[in-house]
């Protein structure tokens, strides 16, 4: 099971789940993914080791992937 | 412990197009740039004040200004490098709650505990080890002699504390370089200096993040 996850206000929201195997709730995730970025969050995709990768578009198998909002130096 | 080596490039460094890529030789120059600047109010204050009263004794209140400028002026340069660090802004203690868990979900155990007891998260990368607080992070170059405060925050200040530091932690592990070149430099210098700034309940990550460093 796949997840797409904002980081929020309320901690985090789960906007999406799906399997590789549901291409209607992989549509809809996408749809939400695109959403995301439109909004001006950046998608990330931590690979575990100390490793992330931003995403432009949402890949069918991605595990958990992360919407955050951009860094500025304080 | 995993290390930081994402290679992808932030694209928050489009808002610093004027900023050359941060990267060790950039750390190693800044590094003696505050050296000299620790040394040019150091040296000078002290020294004036002794040769006032070498000259004048009655002089004293002049020295003692002396005195005063070249301790104060270090002292305030690391409490700056000591406050990227400090707690800042709402603590939204319910949504505290998941956003630990999910910033649980992204650390190693080790790391866990020490967020969990100092509210720190530990990363090490190709730099060094850093330290990643809710609006701001200390890097340990390799040795553990110097640290570098930075001052970054995400731009949405109401997020819970976790959140704000799991921002600062994916940005990092996505573009280490590019992450440190869209912080502001606060500081660097003698670990003890800041560390006697930091928040008590701090100071044993910045202890551990210097033995990961000597060993690295």
């Amino acid at each position: 099971m796949s997840r797409l996850i904002r980081m929020d206000r309320s901690g985090h929201t789960t906007l999406a789940e799906w399997t590789a195997a549901d291409q209607a709730a992989f549509d809809s995730a996408v749809e939400q993914f695109h959403s995301g970025l439109d909004e001006g969050y950046i998608a990330v995709h931590d690979q575990g080791g100390g490793r992330a990768e931003q995403l432009r578009e949402l890949p069918r198998d991605a595990g958990l992937v992360i919407l955050r909002r951009p860094i500025a130096g304080g | 412990m995993a290390a930081a080596t994402g290679q992808g490039v932030l694209p928050e460094l489009g808002q610093v197009p004027w900023r050359a890529r941060t990267d060790e030789r950039y750390l190693r120059r800044n590094a003696r740039i505050w050296t000299t600047w620790t040394l040019a109010y150091g040296i000078p204050f002290p020294a004036a004040a002794v040769g006032l009263m070498l000259l004048e004794p009655l002089a004293f209140p002049v020295a003692l200004a002396c005195l005063a400028h070249g301790w104060i002026i270090p002292e305030l340069y690391a409490f700056r490098g000591a406050s990227v660090l400090r707690p800042k802004g709402p603590r939204n203690e319910r949504a505290e709650q998941v956003a630990q868990g999910l910033l649980g979900d992204l650390l190693d155990h080790e790391p866990r505990e020490l967020h969990a007891t100092t509210g720190l998260a530990m990363q090490h990368s190709g730099l060094g080890v850093w330290l990643v607080g809710e609006a701001g992070a200390l890097l340990i170059p390799p040795g553990g002699r110097r640290v570098h405060c930075f001052c970054v925050r995400t731009t949405d200040r109401e997020l819970p504390p976790s959140d704000r530091i799991a921002h600062l932690l994916l940005a990092l592990r996505t573009d280490e370089d590019g992450f440190a070149t869209v912080a502001n430099h606060a500081f660097c210098g003698a670990p003890w200096r800041v560390r006697r700034r930091m928040p008590e309940r701090m100071r044993p990550a910045l202890d551990a993040a210097r033995s990961a460093a000597r060993a690295s």
